[in-house]
């Protein structure tokens, strides 16, 4: 296979457990898939694995984690076997991963401006006003009205629909070739979130840039993404077109698009989800 | 039922005041269930915590049975929370939430009622000594909802009592409330974000906007999408899922 | 897993008294992964012992003089030597652990709810309470402790009880702070708020909701002081205003030894180290506790 055609991201039997008093605790149990330059969806219910999934590809496990694969590569390097100094070079500047909450992601003593400026020269190599120029290019690109006064400002600052695209901000100015997204606009409000969908999916089709989007909303990822994953106990239950999940055929998927209140039907009763035990282990 | 009249909410003093709510009117009846839907920042859940009695720093009138939200009593109104990870004390066994209610209001026959309530709220008598650490999102806003119920209110405040849950619990609890409302002939006001939720949950609701009401309508107008305002038609549409170019049309309104 | 196991880890306690044995059964099967807190805990335990077993273990009285054996190294008559009147050193380092236990047990339960009260009233309450409360608390802050415990002493008179009172009136300021920087976290949290909803009363917030959440990193904090106090009233005793002669006060018996600390080195030494071990033993402790206790601050 050639570079022009290897997907970015190829992962094969990703295997996540923790040790625990009881015993190992299976997080992640056998799953496979690839990335090209594409939006890849991965849509789970809370412990199905999905944001685990994401922070192996980039290394970012908690300690105690046992982590095993037979293929976690990265535009065909080897991510199990590559050392610690190639990792570095990966996160952040071909590798991005944009997390829930900013508060926790962005440094509280430095200003909003200064931290994307300084990731635009840490991966970017630029000199310190055209990071200023960058930075406040992205600002923009991330619609923000006023780049100039946000720039100076601190995050407590900010709002959370505004920390959140600034965090997206920093991700995306080294221009990485993957993102992932780990519930990138749950916290927002839905004129913001598609506000900030419509960014991803710009650079996406732009700039060729590959996409993971892990999410809970099955509708959201549905008209979001290119291709969908569903995850439960951290076993993939189905792979599928995002156009095609609304009838999809895995009881699991079914199961959770039915409890789903719509705006169009007036069913008194919700259904609800009854898990089935063979989702557990069946391939 | 409740009555609120140009109710003004505004939070620090002086030049750096906000005004979070700018004069909201609405009434609800006996047995309804109203919901309020906006986005962050609308002053939803501030007109929420003010007829809870949580705030009591307002101007106009919110009144719940004639009595006003400032001093009415706990038998009068209850609340559930968003977070159920927040909203249960963390050394405190379900037992001791679901008991100290009764234990305030001297209220006796703890035993059975308590067992009751966990009933009521679909938990079995394996739950009531647990700690909330040993219980699920889900299981854990059943004992705040049954908390709430523990005194028998006639008034139940639900401040997005589901967007913290998975979508499979949420369909539970969304089933449990209408059970529970319909048992006991509750009058509801449902706080969220999510318009498919307050259709499903609601008789009535108004649109929330930067501390005012956008517009007030009944859940069959939200149903057939054919709201009066520029602004709920846009919450409407951006709640469908993503589109290129609907978020290229979305505008800001103040 | 034994029966007895299986029912303090269950999930399902069958009354209130379980689910608390449970809880603290797990807190125990946590801390005890720490090795250096589990040593900790049995020279606390040793200690205690000590203490209460002292006349049995004591091979001499500690105040009885001998002068014809005074200043003598450690042989098998005088395990640990003899002082400067001949008393028995091994004896008196006994039952100091008696005076040693009074005072850090007197302290933790005279300053704990002191600092506890203020600390979750001036956080609860805020406003002008708040104000007064904290800057009594400032008052006492700025002075240096031991200082501050000279003075009381002076005041009241040298004595193990008053340097027990002053070391107490100087330790309860650290405790205020604490207990009000976690109340204010907790006060607008959800839980009280339905606790507000349910018709709970100032006092019954306070005493049944706040005060279970601060007693955590409190126990943690006072764990850890315990060194210091132990320290301080060791410092007292050195200074002569503490326990008064004959008692047998580590601190005083470093002091009248240290005439001798060239030639006579156990006379000092030895309960220098007894000092130095329980104080290592409670900084111990005190870690060990803040892992099980105050899981935000483990690493």
């Amino acid at each position: 296979m050639n570079a022009a055609t290897r997907p970015l991201l190829e992962i094969e039997d990703l295997k996540i457990s923790f040790p625990t008093p009881t015993g190992l605790f299976h997080a992640v149990r056998g799953v496979s898939f690839s990335v090209g330059r594409e939006r890849l969806g991965i849509v789970g219910e809370s412990g199905s694995g999905k944001s685990l999934t994401g922070r192996a590809i980039m290394q970012l496990l908690p300690g105690n984690a046992h982590l095993s694969a037979k293929r976690l590569a990265f535009d065909g390097i080897d991510l199990l076997t590559a050392s610690a100094k190639t990792l570095r070079s990966l996160r952040g500047a071909r590798i991005s991963l944009v997390m829930q909450d900013p508060k926790y992601s962005l440094n509280p003593v430095m200003t909003v401006g200064a931290q994307i400026a300084e990731a635009a020269r840490i991966h970017g190599g630029v000199s310190k006003s055209e990071a200023r120029l960058k930075a406040l290019a992205m600002l923009e690109a991330v619609r923000i009205r006023e780049p100039e006064r946000v720039y100076q400002l601190y995050p407590h600052e900010v709002s959370g629909g505004m920390g959140q695209r600034i965090m997206i901000a920093m991700m995306l100015v080294p221009e990485p070739d993957l993102l992932i997204a780990d519930e990138p606009t749950s916290a927002l409000d839905v004129t913001v979130q598609l506000q900030v969908l419509s960014i991803l999916d710009d650079l996406v089709r732009q700039r060729g840039m590959g996409l993971i989007f892990i999410s809970h909303d099955l509708e959201l990822v549905a008209s979001f993404c290119d291709r969908v994953i569903v995850m439960y106990a951290g076993r993939m239950m189905e792979e599928l077109p995002a156009h095609d999940l609304p009838a999809a055929r895995h009881p699991y998927t079914r199961g959770l698009l039915n409890s789903l209140p719509r705006l169009g039907d007036q069913r008194a009763e919700l259904a609800t989800l009854t898990r089935d035990p063979a989702w557990l282990v069946e391939p | 039922m409740i009555s609120v009249g140009d109710l003004t909410i505004s939070f620090g003093a002086g030049s750096r005041s906000v005004h979070a709510v700018r004069g909201v009117s609405f009434s609800v009846g006996d047995g309804e269930s109203f919901g309020i839907v906006g986005e962050s920042g609308s002053g939803k859940s501030t007109v929420l915590r003010a007829l809870a009695g949580l705030n009591k720093d307002w101007q106009g009138t919110a009144t719940i049975g004639d009595v006003s939200a400032k001093v009415h009593q706990p038998r009068d109104v209850q609340m559930v929370f968003q977070d159920p990870y927040a909203s249960l004390h963390p050394r405190h066994t379900v037992d001791r939430t679901l008991s100290e209610p009764l234990e305030i209001h001297g209220i006796g026959d703890v035993n059975s009622r308590v067992e009751r309530a966990l009933a009521d709220v679909g938990l079995g008598a394996a739950f009531r000594f647990r700690y909330p650490n040993q219980l699920s999102g889900g299981q854990r806003q059943r004992v705040a909802i049954a908390r709430a119920l523990m005194l028998e209110p006639r008034v139940l405040l639900l401040d997005e009592p589901t967007s913290a849950l998975d979508v499979s619990v949420q369909a539970e609890i969304l089933n449990l409330l209408r059970r529970l409302r319909a048992e006991r002939q509750l009058t509801m006001i449902l706080v969220s974000h999510n318009l498919a939720v307050v259709a499903h949950m609601c008789d009535r609701l108004a649109v929330m906007n930067r501390g005012l009401i956008v517009e007030e309508m009944d859940v069959a107008t939200l149903r057939r999408s054919e709201p009066r305002e520029a602004y709920t038609r846009q919450l409407l549409v951006a709640s469908k899922g993503y589109d290129r170019a609907v978020a290229a049309q979305m505008v800001t309104f103040d | 897993m034994s029966a007895w196991q299986a029912r303090l880890l269950s999930d399902t306690p069958r009354s209130r008294g379980d689910a608390r044995l449970g809880a603290i059964y797990r807190g125990w099967l946590q801390f005890r992964r720490n090795r250096l807190a589990l040593l900790g805990l049995a020279i606390v335990i040793l200690l205690i012992l000590v203490a209460a077993f002292a006349p049995w273990i004591a091979t001499h009285h500690p105040n009885e003089q001998n002068l014809a054996q005074r200043l003598l190294p450690p042989s098998s008559a005088h395990w640990l030597g003899t002082d400067e009147f001949g008393r028995d050193v091994f004896s008196r380092i006994v039952f100091g652990a008696r005076i040693t236990l009074y005072i850090v047990a007197l302290v933790a339960v005279i300053a704990a709810p002191i600092g506890l009260l203020v600390g979750t009233a001036a956080g609860y309450l805020g406003g002008w309470v708040d104000a007064v409360l904290m800057r009594v608390t400032d008052v006492f802050l700025a002075f240096p402790s031991l200082i501050l415990a000279l003075a009381f002493v002076a005041a009241l008179g040298p004595g193990i009880e008053n340097a027990v009172i002053a070391i107490a009136l100087t330790a309860w300021p650290p405790y205020a702070r604490i207990a009000r920087a976690e109340t204010l976290t907790i006060r607008n949290s959800d839980y009280i708020a339905a606790a507000r909803l349910q018709g709970a009363g100032t006092a019954r917030i306070l005493t049944r909701h706040i005060m279970p959440l601060c007693m955590s990193s409190l126990t943690v904090r006072v764990t850890l002081d315990m060194a210091g106090i132990i320290l301080t009233a060791a410092g007292l005793g050195f200074l002569g205003l503490g326990a008064q002669p004959p008692l047998a006060e580590w601190g005083a018996m470093v002091s009248s030894g240290r005439r001798y600390i060239l030639d006579q080195w156990w006379v000092a030494t030895i309960p220098g180290v007894a000092i130095f071990v329980v104080s290592l033993a409670f900084n111990l402790l005190g870690d060990g506790l803040r892992d099980v206790l105050d899981p935000r601050q483990k690493k």
